[in-house]
């Protein structure tokens, strides 16, 4: 049975239930509604989330663990020579690709269900087969992988009709006992609030539980990674060059360098034109320069990331060549490509001119108009009243909001990936190609590297340090903001 | 204003009183310089963020505007059934249908009254590579009607290949082709008098807004038709997840939620998960739904699931807010006639707040929309897609692209006639992200109440 027919049946359960327990409530109490406990429509909703909840739960959870169970099964049926050849991952997929085509080919005619299961691969080239039915197969099918794609079908089969009979026997039981519950006595509409409030409590734990999948899914990775590659040489090491043939060197210095390069030159641009601009529009501006050049910066954040990254490969590098290339306008031969350290900071900068100037233009705002008043009345003027009042009170404020720019700069990834350049190097030169934690991540695991090799395991070890790097500067930002917003509320 | 306390000491009260309150002294001037200075830093710092603004807008429009328009020539070509048929029987079938062509060219540089020593061969090298394929396509997909017209000459509308199209765009010169091998500058006289002849025109592109994307070597017929689909799928996984969850979790952290340990654990999960690298959530996409549960990869539902993720932290934020402007007598009124405290929320306190929950959910959106770095991660890029979604399960579970992870894989592509693609699907981008964005901004003026 389907995942569709599963939900549909459990539609109409539900829709019966809520029929049906409104209507024994009611007439338990003689059809008078006064004489019931809660609502009518209580009593219906009762049935409902009885035979809703539960299902669905068991339902997905059954999602989640259903295909890694089936994996370790089918993977236990191919020997350890074939995995030796190619890798586990591989050989798994084309068996799912296979007994993707075996149902093709069943629902197509072409073969019949025992057939399907009765096929050997020394009798019938199955890959012609599939083939005429528009599945393409990288190899030859060999006996294993056949016998391992039926073996994966029956699995699956089964579980879906389990699933199906657990599913609904839940929910039938759930259904049965709150009708059985139903009567004119019955708190309906205390039992139903109270499950309300836990699918609420369970809404909001998806916070937690997104927190906890990212961490395992770091820690687990990371952990593999240094099982097969020193932790010791991945801190501390100054090269970083993978060779997906193995002997790879895989030392995060080098990226964390100009991650940290590219960002400085960011916020640099970013800091002084945000701070000034948020200064001018909060203490300066009328209300109608206000009104538009506010928003007018906000667009820029509201700019997607692969934008900006275009920008930086294809406008504002090449205009960088023209001016500081070999042949540029300045003749000091300084840049030799498009892409660089320079390059992807300053358009990074520019993408934060908004985060930094709203931030700081709350901040600003949030400052007591006592404080103004008490220094423009000593007879200070408005730019002293800003630099020796506001500005200092609101300090912790902005060195909050620089750190949250900063951890904004360092995760970020589209203008690096384009921007930036490819290759790791320890260098001060700003004009040169450098590269990230965050690009790396992107080009070690959208490669063709298994899975299980270290030039793959790695982006999980950057990523764990990146989220640690970014976790610690927004908790110590989170709290100065905090802290500093209390101190005037 | 005076300066009577600042500076004591150099001022002797002989000094003062000779000047008046009127003659400002050369501090003062100093001290208005500095106040005129520190204005002029505020104006410079907002004019070089308009002025950045401006440049990327400038930049976005000017390379992208042409890869609306797109350079077709129309070819004449006699309908011969039973050569038809002979080319669906040979091997390679396109090459039948390039002959075809071959012949329709040097017919119209007949017509068009063009000198040329050109064999067929070589006069189809200003066409797109896939011209065969689609007039192929075309003659499929109305064999009957074709089989009736057998004799007839019909007239195809041929894609002009992308050298030929970003030479009339301004893009290719004379001189850059000296070193390309596809295309002499003897094509490009031919091609100057087919455009005065009227016959080689630029027109709409719609299949670069409907279209699908296409192969490296033919980026004239590349389209972004089918990633846009693969992002409203991605898009509807957002809303129909995110929405739900995110206002649930807000009404019970705002309305139920004790003060207790395990509020404070939701609360501070809430304020870093919006802070987190969205590349760190593609990893936990890719360690998740693809390693563990073996979701297809690639797959919008998997794109969704994980945007879904990054965007509840900015629907619950907002949410919370617009639930807090509900002022409390609200509550109190309903309380107070003997609601329970779950009625006055559903009943009261949420419809009230709808306006501001539905602007911030769009806004949720726009960012989802717009999100690259995870869709890279879980493998929306680094294969073409070629194909529409057919039907809604296929829709959500077979591979496609997404808006974003196309314009970046046409950024990558080493042929520069991709990055006008690039830049056109930033302005198609762009326009969703503006449309949306109008919308909550009318949404938020319609409704938005002040209590």
């Amino acid at each position: 049975m389907s995942l569709g027919y599963i939900l549909l049946a459990l539609l109409v359960l539900s829709v019966i239930g809520y029929v049906l327990g409104r209507s024994k409530a009611v007439s338990s109490a003689g059809g008078d509604g006064r004489r019931l406990h809660s609502l009518p429509g209580y009593y219906g909703w009762n049935v409902v989330l009885a035979t809703l909840a539960p299902s669905l739960l068991v339902l997905v959870v059954w999602l989640f663990v259903q295909p890694a169970y089936i994996n370790t099964q089918v993977a236990s049926l191919i020997s350890q020579e074939t995995v030796a050849k190619s890798s586990l991952d591989l050989v798994l997929s084309d068996v799912l690709r296979v007994a993707d085509g075996l149902d093709v080919a069943v629902e197509s005619g072409a073969l019949s269900q025992e057939k399907a299961q009765a096929l050997s691969a020394g009798s019938v080239d199955v890959r012609a087969l599939l083939g005429d039915l528009g599945v393409a197969l990288a190899s030859e099918v060999t006996d294993e992988i056949l016998h391992a794609a039926q073996a994966y079908r029956d699995i699956n089969a089964s579980g879906e009709f389990y699933r199906a009979i657990l599913v609904l026997a839940v929910a039938i039981a759930g259904f049965a006992l709150a009708i059985a519950r139903t009567h004119k006595d019955f708190r309906a509409r205390n039992v139903v609030e109270q499950a309300i409030k836990w699918i609420l409590i369970a809404a909001a734990s998806i916070a937690i539980l997104t927190t906890l999948g990212i961490i395992l899914s770091l820690i687990f990775n990371t952990v593999e990674f240094f099982k097969i590659y020193p932790a010791s040489e991945f801190f501390f090491g100054t090269v970083w060059s993978p060779s997906f043939g193995g002997g790879s060197e895989l030392g995060i210095l080098p990226l964390i360098w100009a991650t940290l390069y590219i960002s400085f030159i960011a916020l640099a641009v970013a800091v002084p034109i945000g701070l000034f601009a948020a200064i001018y529009l909060s203490e300066y501006a009328t209300p109608a320069v206000r009104a538009i050049a506010k928003p007018l910066l906000e667009v820029l954040a509201g700019i997607p990331t692969i934008v900006y990254g275009l920008f930086a490969l294809l406008t504002v590098g090449p205009l960088l060549v023209d001016v500081l290339g070999n042949d540029g306008l300045l003749g000091v031969g300084w840049m030799q490509g498009a892409s660089s350290v320079f390059t992807a900071g300053f358009v990074m900068g520019i993408m934060l001119i908004p985060f930094v100037s709203s931030l700081s233009d709350d901040i600003i705002n949030a400052v007591p108009q006592a404080m103004r008043d008490g220094s423009l009345g000593l007879g200070a003027t408005h730019s002293e009243t800003v630099k020796q009042v506001i500005l200092p009170a609101a300090l912790p404020g902005i060195v909050g909001a620089i750190l949250l720019a900063a951890s904004r700069a360092i995760g970020e990834t589209m203008i690096v990936v384009l921007g930036a350049g490819a290759a790791a190097r320890l260098s001060v030169n700003p004009f040169e190609a450098m590269t990230t934690v965050t690009a790396k991540i992107v080009s070690q695991l959208t490669g063709d590297a298994d899975f299980a090799s270290p030039e793959a395991l790695v982006a999980f070890a950057l990523g764990m340090t990146l989220f640690v790097i970014t976790l610690g500067l927004n908790i110590i930002a989170l709290y100065i903001v905090r802290k500093y917003r209390e101190q005037y509320d | 204003m005076t300066d009577v306390t600042t500076n004591p000491a150099s001022e002797t009260p002989a000094s003062r009183k000779k000047t008046s309150l009127l003659t400002v002294d050369a501090l003062t001037r100093k001290r208005n310089a500095a106040e005129t200075r520190f204005k002029a830093y505020g104006v410079v710092a907002i004019s070089i963020g308009v002025f950045f603004l401006a440049a990327l807008l400038w930049a976005i429009l000017s390379n992208g505007m042409s890869a609306f328009q797109q350079t077709v020539v129309s070819l004449n070509i006699t309908i011969d059934v039973a050569r038809l048929e002979a080319a669906e029987k040979s091997i390679v079938k396109t090459s039948k249908y390039n002959a075809i062509i071959d012949e329709a060219l040097i017919a119209k540089m007949k017509d068009a009254g063009v000198e040329t020593e050109m064999s067929g061969k070589d006069l189809r090298k200003m066409l797109s590579s896939g011209a065969a394929a689609t007039i192929r396509d075309d003659v499929l997909a109305n064999w009957d009607a074709i089989k009736a017209r057998d004799g007839q000459v019909m007239q195809y509308d041929v894609l002009a290949s992308s050298r030929v199209d970003g030479y009339l765009k301004g893009r290719v010169t004379r001189e850059a082709l000296a070193r390309d091998k596809n295309l002499d500058a003897a094509h490009l006289d031919i091609v100057d008098q087919l455009v005065a002849k009227g016959t080689m025109v630029k027109s709409f592109n719609w299949d670069f807004i409907l279209g699908t994307d296409a192969s490296d070597n033919r980026p004239e017929q590349a389209g972004i038709g089918a990633s846009m689909l693969g992002s409203f799928y991605m898009m509807l996984v957002v809303l129909f997840l995110a929405l739900p969850i995110g206002v649930a979790a807000s009404i019970y952290l705002e309305e139920f939620a004790p003060k207790n340990r395990f509020t404070d654990l939701i609360e501070v999960n809430i304020s870093n998960l919006a802070a987190v690298p969205s590349i760190v959530f593609g990893i936990l996409g890719l360690a998740v739904f693809i390693q563990f549960m073996h979701l297809p990869q690639s797959a919008p539902i998997v794109g969704g699931l994980v945007l879904t993720l990054m965007t509840l932290p900015t629907i619950i934020i907002s949410t919370r807010a617009s639930l807090k402007a509900v002022p409390p007598s609200i509550r109190d009124a309903a309380l107070g006639i003997g609601a329970s405290k779950m009625q006055a929320t559903f009943h009261h306190v949420l419809p009230l707040a709808m306006p501001g929950i539905l602007t911030g959910t769009i806004i949720g959106l726009a960012q989802a929309l717009g999100e690259t770095a995870p869709l890279l991660l879980i493998g929306m890029v680094g294969f073409i897609a070629s194909n529409y979604p057919d039907g809604l399960a296929d829709g959500f579970f077979s591979p496609n692209s997404a808006m974003p992870a196309q314009i970046y894989e046409w950024a990558k592509r080493a042929d520069p006639a991709f990055y006008e693609r690039a830049w056109g699907g930033i302005i198609v981008l762009l326009v969703f992200l503006l449309t949306m964005n109008i919308l909550a901004i009318l949404l938020r003026r319609r409704f938005e109440r002040r209590w």
